[in-house]
């Protein structure tokens, strides 16, 4: 059945770690819109970088902007807050003592007088304190005050994914806990340009956003930033590259593993479409639907365990929208469904080959 | 302590030349967790925060078993899943470390709150930083012991510093200690760094815990010297103006005040210690310690199967099925997980 398939050149996934900025980028212009877009000024910048420029433009752009988090004076454990309260003084870039439900609560009071609250909860694996105040006041907020009060001005960015050592702690991906409380955004960046567009979108979004930032691009995603100020649409998902064959969708980190085993799938013959979702609540069904009616296949991956993970959504969606179209089993390939493991991290993970041996396995259905 | 002092040294470095993948040393604050221990009954049960090294050596946990823990191989008894220094031992009576702040104090009432059930003669003692008390679970632990009548001794290490935070920047009043009356438990505070005012301290509030059956707080007055872990530079935080005239910097006042240097000029003063014997233990201890590192690094890795267990008491479906999964896919492509052990 494979040979029956057409060869395709590896060369067109190559592209997915740093896309083109061309078109992509929105600049936030005041220019008027049939004047020719100018092309704009970039610089190569870290994932880390990236933030850090965001965070300066949210605090220049807003008087009303508080950073907040543990160690972020000293410029944060991951040094995404180095040199804000240098330049924006100690009443707008706050250390917090360490206690997760009082900052994002103190967040949620920010944001309900007003103010643009920009939290940072220091490993995603310790948001969990917060929970009650993140699912019941943030998420709720606006709903059960008949839009009276909101708490949109608030945004909280946490380092999440597996690192390589992480253990249980300091690895997961908690984002299927959040998606499945309505009221909240959850957004995934994959490199330092989405993450400064992505993060700037979050910040001046109106409810409440998580901003997951995959630890181990951090330093090791370097691509072309433009150094003004753009945003990048939540709710959207990106075809990195497009595909005949199957639809792989994932987030984060994951986004490159999963590019990966399209490059290794296409040597075979088999063309991907490489969407990544970008945004998981509320997350853009349209484009995977769009594509799985053109491909007649999906696989959803994430690091996440499989169990109740974002990737059941995806699929029992999917299933739903593209019944007919459906050539083969949508295929979820996802971390274990167990804790996050040190010495077991490169088994517990869905790696590559195991993505690359799904897609093999769905296409050959 | 020395200990203590020379298992530090050679991990943090272990951990430099890649050998493990994270460590955080005690150094400055020996004292805290070795007189603690000492003051305890081998039946207390031990909720730790993750910076108590001296209470695993107190209670007998060998190099061995720690090492085989850092180096994440077979022999580690939970099988290589958690961080390096997150361990514990259910037959020394000590609840495993996590890395998530706060959650042992209200283990800690539960837990005393069962012994004190059970009609021994038993306490639990849960350690805490001082960033750590800034966790809602601290209070939570705080009051429900107090309004139960749990035997449990919470023991802050208040070292100055969390990760880059300092003390300053975490509460506003006076420390912990003043937390204790106010939830209703006897409290003290104390030079953290004095060896025998922690022995005693703790005996004490040991005592009242059991007498009394009722929570006691104890605050040590330490100082973190070394940098939160190996993945901080201190450097770019630390404060370096010294509480007095007459020292180079906030850590060169604390290093003189390390308790090793201060228990070990009390000893002298009897005549029962010198420099020599000092440095003699150390000489002795480091090739223990080196040995511990070379044979733990020697040993082979935890076989993947323990990748699945202990999920459940039994395994799910899930775990199996995902169990038969996994191998299938590494017999099919054994060439690319050459390290996986099965
Ligand atoms: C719930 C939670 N939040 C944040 C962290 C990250 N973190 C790890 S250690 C630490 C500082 C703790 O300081 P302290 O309690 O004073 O202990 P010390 O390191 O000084 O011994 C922080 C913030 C965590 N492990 N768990
Ligand atoms: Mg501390």
């Amino acid at each position: 059945m494979l040979s029956s398939l057409p060869r395709r050149a590896a060369r067109q996934l190559r592209g997915v770690a740093a896309p083109s900025l061309r078109g992509a980028a929105r600049p936030l212009s005041t220019a008027p819109s049939d004047a020719p877009e100018e092309e704009p000024e970039t610089k190569k910048l870290t994932m880390v970088a990236a933030i850090n420029d965001a965070l300066r433009i949210a605090l220049k752009t807003d008087e009303s902007a508080v950073v907040f988090g543990e160690d972020v004076a000293f410029g944060g454990v991951f040094r995404c807050t180095m040199g804000l309260r240098d330049e924006f003084g100690e009443e707008r870039v706050l250390n917090m003592p360490i206690n997760e439900q009082g900052l994002v609560g103190f967040g949620i009071g920010l944001a309900a007088v007003g103010s643009t609250a920009i939290a940072e909860v220091q490993f995603a694996d310790y948001i969990f304190p917060a929970m009650d105040q993140i699912c019941n006041e943030a998420a709720k907020f606006r709903y059960r005050s008949g839009a009276e009060f909101d708490c949109g001005g608030l945004t909280i960015r946490a380092p999440a994914q597996a690192v390589g050592h992480g253990g249980h702690y300091h690895s997961q991906s908690p984002e299927a806990y959040f998606a499945h409380t309505p009221g909240l955004k959850v957004v995934y960046p994959r490199d330092a340009y989405t993450a400064k567009g992505l993060l700037l979108s979050c910040i001046r979004d109106r409810n409440p956003c998580l901003f997951f930032e995959p630890k181990i691009l951090y330093r090791s995603s370097v691509c072309d930033v433009p150094t003004g100020d753009y945003m990048l649409p939540l709710g959207e998902a990106e075809v990195l590259s497009p595909g005949e064959h199957i639809t792989c969708v994932a987030w984060g980190a994951q986004v490159h593993t999963m590019a990966r085993a399209c490059e290794r799938a296409a040597a075979e013959g088999v063309s991907c479409e490489v969407i990544d979702l970008q945004t998981i609540a509320p997350w853009d069904m349209h484009t995977i639907r769009d594509s799985v009616q053109k491909t007649g296949r999906l696989l959803v991956t994430h690091e996440a365990p499989l169990t109740a993970g974002f990737g059941a959504e995806v699929a029992a969606a999917i299933q739903d929208a593209c019944f007919d179209h459906l050539e083969a089993p949508i295929a979820r390939v996802c971390g274990a469904d167990t804790p996050f493991p040190l010495a077991f991290e490169k088994l517990y993970l869905p790696d590559e080959l195991k993505i690359y041996d799904a897609i093999m396995r769905t296409v050959q259905y | 302590m020395v200990h203590v002092s020379e298992f530090d040294k050679i991990y943090n470095d272990a951990q430099r030349q890649g050998r493990i993948s994270f460590y955080m040393t005690s150094r400055g604050e020996e004292a805290a967790s070795v007189g603690s221990a000492a003051a305890l009954q081998p039946s207390d049960m031990v909720l730790p925060q993750y910076r108590e090294l001296g209470v695993f050596f107190w209670r007998g946990m060998t190099m061995a078993e720690i090492a085989n823990q850092l180096c994440a191989n077979a022999l580690d008894r939970a099988h290589g899943r958690q961080l390096p220094l997150h361990t514990g031992s259910a037959e020394r009576n000590i609840i495993y470390v996590k890395s998530t702040l706060g959650t042992q104090c209200p283990h800690a009432a539960g837990v005393a709150y069962s012994l004190k059930q059970g009609g021994g003669e038993r306490v639990a003692i849960c350690y805490l930083g001082e960033g750590t008390s800034s966790e809602g679970d601290f209070p939570s632990g705080l009051n429900i012991a107090a309004v139960h009548g749990c035997p449990v001794v919470f023991f802050c290490r208040n070292n100055g510093y969390a990760i880059s935070t300092s003390s300053s920047d975490q509460y506003a009043g006076d420390g912990v200690a003043p937390r204790g009356p106010a939830y209703g438990l006897p409290t003290i505070r104390i030079d953290g760094n004095d060896l025998l005012a922690v022995v005693a301290a703790t005996q004490r509030a040991r005592a009242i815990a059991i007498e009394q059956r009722r929570p006691v707080l104890v605050e040590a007055m330490t100082y973190r010297i070394g940098a939160h872990s190996t993945s901080d530079d201190d450097s770019a935080y630390r404060n370096p103006h010294a509480p007095e005239q007459g020292w180079d910097s906030e850590r060169a006042y604390w290093e003189a005040r390390s308790p090793i240097i201060r228990f070990g000029r009390y000893l002298q003063s009897l005549g029962w210690w010198s420099p020599q014997m000092e440095e003699d233990l150390r000489k002795a201890t480091r090739k223990q310690v080196i040995k511990s590192l070379n044979d733990a690094s020697a040993a082979p890795k935890p076989n993947n199967a323990y990748l699945f267990s202990d999920v459940y008491d039994e395994p799910s479906w899930l775990q199996r099925d995902q169990e038969a999964a996994l191998n299938a896919h590494l017999d099919k492509y054994p060439e690319h997980y050459p390290a996986v052990v099965r």
